[in-house]
């Protein structure tokens, strides 16, 4: 990759927008009979491209919202936010779920492929909701992606006959197959061995760098935290700087 | 452009993945609509074939008959006919023939003896789809012969001793001069025991001055648009009042449909029933596609996660049922008109029926758009229960 073509112009002098930006953002729940569940308090964060970020933090203290929010599946109750410099609170359903597909690849700990489809079909899905040549040329797209992933010879396969590690591979592969600028793992290597996880891991973190997108991994693994750049931790929906400690 | 091919591969390849499902719905759905396309077509058939064969008693609609009684019941033949012929011109009726009932005595094998001749013109075959069992319809070089052209009835035919009609067989019409007259054509018997009967053109039956007994009074049949019937029949009755005196003259429609289309209600009928039908179709169909959005909640929101917005999800649903239906729907026409085109059936509606009536299209496209529409009603719901799905709770588990 070259230079950023904005070093030579006058707005070079300000940063760049970050890619995402939370500003104490809040995310309460609404229980019947009973006092409102506040998920998320106060939460600051901004990510530019290139970032690469890690979130512990213990079973129901909001990590997966925290994601979700990120990824524009879910909205805040409270705070500002803004994706690509634009305000979330002004988007429309539909302009989240457009952006979402251009610009955000998620990966999940479950994998969540679509069953009876093959790793070719579930990388080319997120291609369905794409226009122009993203769409016509998909499957040259998705078997250039599962090649990179190490898989290009199983691109027939379907997934309940591969290996959990070869399974994340395939996500990992659909997540980026539409070049997005951010990379959501809600705990990427929670369902595999210890030495599977840091391969899977250490080919996310590998094709992230490459692509130049940003990349958020939730964990419990202190190993997979420490590829990341920056540590976070959620403590009952408060996100603070630096690594869990006890 | 490129959202409506998306979805439609989308739709196409998720019926690849649901195969077993997605057949036995279609299953259901092919055959009632093989069922309705059916009803309807042999509705439609049974009923082409029946009005056939009332148009052969009635004429076609719409068929404006006049006729004259004159009050002192002597009837002038030639004056009548002069009458009758006016009106036709006077009112410009494109197709119409004289029906004029005498009676000619021909000489047989076995002796001489008058028999039943109606006096027409060319256009009474088209007129009243006149069915030959052998030779043609009087044609035009029929017209310019220099005989007299008859065609006959079977028991006529057998009388003459069944001769060949490639060879032109003769008949002697009884005169002091006999006069040959040509056999062009041969129609079935209108009762097992008819006697028999002759027809013959009205420019022969005049130009060799044939003139008999007038068995019933000439009438003028004109096939009119249904539009004009009634209120040309009413100006024509008082034309032909004035000639002839208040009451002597009748002009009234006599087709089939003089009294509405005594076929309305049967198909009104047949179309409740295959209605029906593909409710129960559709409901069946519903049924399954409830079962297969439960079982897709995860992937909605796993698609969704990647992009797809929620009218996308929606009309992926939607299309998807459609797709289905229609493919069952082609199948159901194919399955029908197999049913209806196969012998034993056709043999069924279209008994002594001369023209056999085709595949209706109308009933073709009635199953297809009967099956896309079964297939938007059962996608709708599950559509809805599609967009609904919460996402963040379909992807947790
Ligand atoms: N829509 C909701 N309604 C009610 N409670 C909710 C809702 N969403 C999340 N919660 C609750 O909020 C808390 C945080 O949930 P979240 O899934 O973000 O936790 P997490 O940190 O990802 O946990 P885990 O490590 O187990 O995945 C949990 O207690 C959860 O039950
Ligand atoms: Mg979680």
């Amino acid at each position: 990759m070259t230079a950023p073509a904005t070093s030579r112009t006058p707005a070079a002098q300000h940063p760049e927008p970050p890619l995402v930006a939370l500003e104490r953002v809040e995310r309460t729940v609404l229980i019947p009979d009973h006092e409102p569940l506040r998920i998320l308090q106060g939460v600051d964060l901004e990510i530019r491209i290139g970032d690469h970020l890690s979130i512990v933090g213990r079973s129901g203290s909001g990590k997966s919202t925290l994601l979700n929010i990120l990824g524009l599946l879910d909205v805040p109750t409270g705070g500002a936010m803004s994706f690509g410099g634009v305000p979330v609170r002004s988007m429309s359903e539909k302009r989240r779920a457009v952006t979402r597909g251009a610009r955000v690849g998620f990966i999940f700990q479950q994998f969540n492929l679509l069953p009876g489809r093959t790793a070719l079909e579930n990388v080319m899905t997120p291609l369905l909701y794409a226009r122009g040549k993203q769409f016509w040329q998909r499957e040259r797209l998705a078997t250039e992606m599962l090649g990179l992933v190490g898989l290009g010879d199983r691109l027939r396969e379907k997934p309940h006959k591969l290996s959990g590690g070869e399974q994340q591979r395939i996500a990992i592969a659909r997540a980026l197959v539409r070049s997005p600028q951010l990379i959501l793992a809600d705990e990427p290597t929670g369902a595999l061995d210890i030495e599977t996880g840091q391969s899977v891991m250490k080919l996310l973190d590998d094709v992230a760098r490459e692509s130049g997108a940003a990349l958020v991994t939730i964990t419990h693994d202190p190993n997979v935290a420490a590829l990341a750049h920056r540590h976070y931790s959620l403590q009952n929906g408060v996100l603070v700087d630096g690594e869990l400690t006890a | 452009m490129t959202g409506l091919i998306a979805a439609l591969v989308e739709a196409w390849s998720e019926l690849r993945i649901h195969k077993t499902r997605v057949l036995l719905a279609l299953i259901g759905v092919a055959l009632s609509v093989a069922a309705l396309t059916t009803v309807v077509g042999l509705g439609n058939m049974s009923r082409e074939a029946m009005v056939q064969t009332q148009e052969q008693q009635g004429g076609r609609a719409a068929t404006v008959t006049a006729e004259v009684f004159p009050a002192s019941g002597e009837v002038d033949v030639p004056q009548v006919r002069k009458a009758l012929e006016g009106l036709v011109e006077r009112y410009g009726v494109e197709h119409s023939s004289l029906r004029y009932q005498t009676s000619v005595p021909f000489q047989f094998p076995d002796g001489a003896s008058t028999a039943e001749t109606m006096v027409v013109d060319r256009g009474y075959g088209t007129m009243r789809r006149v069915d030959l069992s052998l030779g043609h319809w009087f044609t035009r070089s029929d017209e310019q012969r220099l005989a007299p052209a008859v065609i006959v009835n079977e028991a006529f035919h057998q009388r003459l001793g069944l001769p060949d009609l490639q060879q032109n067989p003769a008949v002697q019409i009884v005169r002091e001069r006999p006069i040959t007259a040509t056999v062009v054509g041969v129609v079935p018997n209108q009762w097992p025991e008819a006697p028999p009967q002759a027809m013959m053109l009205a420019g022969h039956y005049d130009a060799w001055a044939l003139g008999g007994e007038a068995m019933m009074p000439p009438a003028m049949e004109m096939w009119v648009p249904k539009e004009i019937a009634e209120p040309l029949a009413t100006a024509m009755s008082s034309d032909l009042a004035a000639q002839f005196g208040p009451g002597s003259a009748q002009v009234f429609r006599s087709d089939y449909a003089a009294f509405g289309d005594p076929f309305e209600s049967i198909q009104l009928a047949v179309g409740g029933i295959a209605g029906l039908v593909l409710l129960l179709g559709a409901v069946g169909l519903l049924n399954i596609s409830m079962v297969t959005v439960r079982y897709r909640v995860r992937e909605v929101g796993i698609r969704r996660s990647f992009g797809a917005t929620g009218g996308r999800i929606f009309f992926g649903v939607m299309l998807e049922s459609v797709v289905a239906t229609f493919v069952a729907g082609v199948v159901g026409v194919m399955l029908a008109v197999a049913v209806v085109k196969s012998p034993w059936v056709q043999d069924l509606i279209a008994a002594g029926v001369s023209e056999l009536p085709p595949f209706p299209l109308e009933a073709a496209l009635i199953g297809l758009g009967a099956a896309t529409v079964v297939g938007a009603l059962a996608g709708l719901i599950p559509a809805v229960v599609a967009v609904r799905v919460k996402v963040i709770d379909a992807i947790r588990y």
